[in-house]
């Protein structure tokens, strides 16, 4: 039953700094089925744009993937020579990232820019390119007359949007997300999301989606990861990990966060800041902050146990276990 | 548009500034120049020519300022530029009219070639980022650029022409041949502008390679060149359509700014070649206290460089889509 | 922040930036070797420059390392007693240019409005004129021109590039939030600028300098060389007038041609090298990429 377009394998990336080595995505392993939204969350530097990318084989300097592997569709990314590698850009993969302002060549037209990830992958002709690039802006509610903008010239969710239509062009079976919305405000981040879900019904494709604002994918996505110091610390369906977080970190996050309905609650940060990623300590990279620290939390490195539906790395949520 | 309108604007707020710095400087020189050169020539020429340069530079002139000055930028506009000194009676226009293409000639084509392929180059250094380009070249063309252009002449010359022959060691031509269109004559006038033309290119190059692959280092860390190997497109369309063409929008204003120095070099490269352009004539109408020939040659090696600025202006326009709405 | 702790932050990056790059490390050797020079000539001259007292065209010896001119002068001694004039026309040129820079540059930026667009105009101006041509103008009037002469017109035409580049610094920096914390404290504004704005330029401070340094050797030679300096100093460019008025190159005596070329390249490459380290500090990017791994910019 089960299909995973995407497997993990104790994926590691580190990154050269003048300090040594720091290590930015920890041993990591996953699985992505066909068809399934899983968002990733954490906050910022903890890794997760960095995985994205690692994922994508899109890392450059100083960022290297030092050891694991990336295995799509049965084929491992990262044994793969950069030629080969180009037959799955776009085609298979696709990515939408964070600012299309960035994202976007400045001095080519939007139609340019679709025409050219059209004619690196196939042989269509002009007219058909035409034809299909007019669909994707469709599906994302942009005139086909904008084909002939410059991105300069569009409002800042209409490039957001025209950046996912880029992304469905080929129609892709994996597309990834890195933090989307973070630019946009939440009127039209709802609409961003709104949209990326009726396409992903319509069209079936998978969706990995990075952010550090749990809120945006709360609705949306099936699967929900949390991601801490490069390591996923919690892992299980959206619901379960909102409802009844086990990770003393996810069950900060939640905390955090106010709610619109129920009654007014004190708001709880988490205190401290993130491990050095140069000099990793031994032991739970979360002890430090953690409030229901235990001494093997120091010494002994926990494990991403399944607990039921739910995957959980701590030595205490173990231990309430095994009772 | 409005773009290239304000740059004209600009440009014609240069010319003017130009002019005026022009009309004025020889009034302001100590030991009043213009009257020790009247003295030199009394007697030598006709009355008529005399007047003229009173008129020129004011002297013994009853005539104020004011109206001096807008008589001046009269007869500029006009293209009255005086008598030359030195050539008496040709016109000064006529002198610099001769020059001109052989300026154009060698300075225009090796200015633009040095660009053309030190962008290139730079381009290529900079994709290539750690490889064996980019690490050698930056310090080799560093210490390049700090030698002064007329040296790197004056190597050329023993080194080519005296050491080993293979090139003329001065002029634009050969001064026995005939002028005249013929193959032959159109190679000799090649066959001198080599060593010139390679002294030039050689010491402005370094700059364009070197600031073309600082601009492309820059360009190529941004999201859009990422997002384009996330599309799968072939690196050289990355190289040339995504990160070249935006890195090149910089590089074309330094170009404009630093084609002040190029000339500079330039007019001294023509004198080490005794090659027979703009900047040579200026040096010799020095030597020759000319001066007004050596002022309607600053004039017009000013405006040859608002013009290439212009140019290099509507190239960015052409390029650069942000430009033409103005936003 | 305190600006002396900037300052002195800078400087100690700088430092430790030497230490690491090698070409800049080069630069400063050659620099500091010429300025001992420029300040002890006499310990480098085995003979009186000027004195004509040897056999003109000599080859190489050890008495005359570089030869002798046409008018029986040593050349090596000449060579090392036109360093002063160099060294000092450089770093004084390059102060006062990078003084004016400073000043325009900032006060463009910091004022705004229409002292703004007049200052960047005039400087866009200057900038556009050919300024190579005009000393030519300027200084074929006044017959020749003396060193002080010579410092006053470089300067007036070599600042507007730098006053460019630093207003355009300066006004990304102006609107920063630690600018307007300070005004909001009821600082003044000489205080915000001296203190809070100058110090984060250092390094762009620096570079100018050091490009107008090495703008006024080659143009002082430039224009020692056509004659229009003093002819009758001891300067490089006057060797090279010299060497070339007598056809060195024709009548078999290159070095007296080319050595005081290769004096100038050597000053200018310390600048242009020193230059080039500071760009990499303030662009980390573009520091020399040293692992293996990175072959090409994009795997």
């Amino acid at each position: 039953m089960s299909n995973p377009i995407l497997q993990l394998h104790d994926l590691r990336v580190e990154y050269d700094t003048a300090a040594g080595p720091a290590l930015a995505v920890d041993d990591v392993s996953l699985k992505l089925e066909q068809g399934e939204f899983l968002a990733i969350v954490g906050e910022s530097g903890c890794g997760k744009s960095t995985l994205l990318f690692a994922i994508a084989q899109l890392l450059t300097s100083p960022a290297h993937t030092t050891g694991g592997s990336v295995v799509f569709d049965g084929v491992d990314l990262t044994s793969l020579t950069p030629e080969a590698l180009r037959a799955y850009r776009w085609r298979d993969i696709s990515v939408v990232m964070q600012s299309a302002m960035n994202a976007l060549n400045p001095t080519v037209t939007i139609g340019a820019q679709l025409a050219d990830a059209c004619e690196a992958h196939t042989d269509w002709d002009h007219a058909r390119i035409a034809k299909r690039s007019a669909e994707v802006l469709s599906m994302v509610s942009i005139d086909a007359v904008h084909l002939k903008s410059y991105p300069f010239q569009l409002s800042g969710g209409m490039r957001q949007r025209a950046m996912i239509a880029m992304a469905l062009l080929l129609e892709p079976r994996l597309v990834i997300m890195d933090e989307p919305t973070s630019a946009l405000d939440v009127v039209a981040q709802k609409t961003l999301m709104q949209q990326v879900e009726t396409l992903r019904r319509e069209l079936g494709f998978s969706v990995l989606f990075v952010t550090h604002d749990m809120s945006v994918v709360s609705h949306f996505s099936d699967r929900l990861a949390v991601m801490y110091a490069g390591q996923i610390v919690e892992l299980g369906t959206t619901r379960e990990v909102f409802d009844h977080p086990m990770h003393p970190y996810s069950q900060g996050l939640m905390e955090a966060f106010p709610s619109l309905f129920g009654e007014k609650r004190d708001l709880t940060g988490i205190a401290g800041n993130p491990p050095s990623l140069v000099d990793v300590p031994p032991g739970c990279l979360f002890a430090p902050r953690c409030p229901h620290v235990m001494d093997e939390c120091h010494t002994v490195r926990p494990e991403l146990v399944q607990i039921g539906p739910h995957a959980v790395r701590c030595h205490l949520v173990n231990k309430l276990e095994r009772r | 548009m409005k773009f290239l309108v304000r740059r004209v604007g600009f440009l014609l707020i240069a010319l003017w500034s130009a002019l005026t710095v022009n009309f004025f400087i020889p009034r302001l020189m100590p030991g009043n120049p213009a009257e020790s050169m009247m003295a030199k020539f009394h007697g030598h020429v006709n009355p008529g020519a005399i007047k003229a340069l009173e008129v020129a530079f004011g002297i013994n002139n009853h005539q104020s300022l004011i109206s001096s000055y807008f008589e001046y930028l009269n007869n500029t506009l006009h293209g009255n530029l005086g008598l030359s000194l030195s050539y008496f009676p040709i016109p000064v226009s006529t002198v610099i009219l001769r020059a001109l293409p052989w300026s154009l000639g060698l300075v225009g084509v090796s200015t633009i070639l040095g660009f053309v392929i030190g962008t290139a180059i730079g381009a290529i250094a900079a994709w290539r980022r750690g490889g064996l380009l980019d690490s050698v070249l930056p310090p080799v063309f560093i210490v390049i650029s700090a030698f002064p252009y007329f040296w790197i002449g004056l190597l050329s010359v023993w080194l080519f022409a005296l050491t080993l022959g293979w090139f003329p060691i001065l002029g634009g031509y050969t001064e026995t041949a005939t002028a005249s269109w013929s193959f032959s004559f159109i190679g000799d006038i090649l066959w001198h502008s080599v060593l010139p033309a390679f002294t030039i290119l050689l010491t402005s190059i370094g700059g364009w390679i070197l600031t073309m692959r600082n601009n492309m280092i820059t360009v190529v860390a941004e999201d859009y060149v990422k997002m384009a190997r996330a599309k799968g497109l072939k690196p050289r369309r990355i190289l040339w359509h995504y990160a070249g063409r935006n890195a090149l929008l910089p590089n074309l204003t330094g170009f404009a700014m630093s084609l002040g120095f190029v000339i500079s070099g330039a007019i001294l490269v023509e004198y080490v070649f005794n090659y027979p352009g703009l900047g040579f004539t200026l040096l010799q109408a020095v030597q020759n206290e000319d001066y007004p020939l050596m002022q309607s040659l600053f004039l017009l090696i000013t405006v040859a460089v608002l013009v290439a600025i212009f140019i290099s202006d509507i190239a960015t326009v052409i390029l650069d889509p942000r430009t033409r709405s103005g936003s | 922040m305190k600006p002396l702790s900037l300052v002195g932050r800078s400087l100690g990056s700088v430092y430790r930036f030497l230490r690491r790059d090698k070409k800049a490390m080069v630069g400063a050797i050659i620099l500091f070797v010429l300025l001992v020079i420029t300040a002890f000539p006499n310990w480098f001259t085995p003979d009186n420059p000027a004195a004509e007292i040897y056999t003109p065209g000599a080859g190489l010896s050890w008495a005359h390392p570089l030869g002798t001119t046409s008018f029986g002068q040593d050349v090596f001694s000449q060579l090392m007693a036109g360093t002063r004039q160099s060294v000092m026309i450089a770093l004084i040129v390059g102060f006062l240019s990078t003084f004016i820079s400073v000043a325009i540059g900032i006060t463009a930026a910091y004022t705004g409005g229409l002292v703004d667009d007049f200052l960047s105009l005039f400087t866009d101006v200057v900038l556009v004129i050919p300024t190579f041509p005009l000393i030519i103008v300027i200084t074929a009037y006044l017959k020749s021109a003396s060193f002080w002469l010579m410092v006053l017109v470089l300067v007036i035409t070599g600042w507007s590039y730098g006053a460019r580049q630093l207003r355009v610094q300066a006004l990304s920096l102006r609107n920063r939030d630690y600018l307007l914390a300070a005004k909001a404290r009821g600082e003044s504004s000489w205080y915000v600028i001296c203190v809070e704005l100058i110090p984060p330029m250092t390094s762009l401070i620096v570079a100018n300098f050091l490009s107008s340094a090495l703008y006024a050797v080659l143009t002082a030679a430039g224009l020692q060389f056509v004659g229009l300096g003093n002819i009758n100093t001891e300067s490089w460019g006057t060797m090279l007038y010299w060497a070339q008025n007598n056809e060195a190159l024709s009548i078999g005596m290159p070095l007296w041609a080319l050595a005081p070329g290769i004096a100038i390249a050597v000053l200018g490459s310390s600048f242009a090298l020193l230059n080039y380290a500071f760009d990499e500090i303030a662009n980390p990017a573009l520091r020399p990429v040293t692992t293996k791994r990175s072959k090409k910019a994009l795997a």
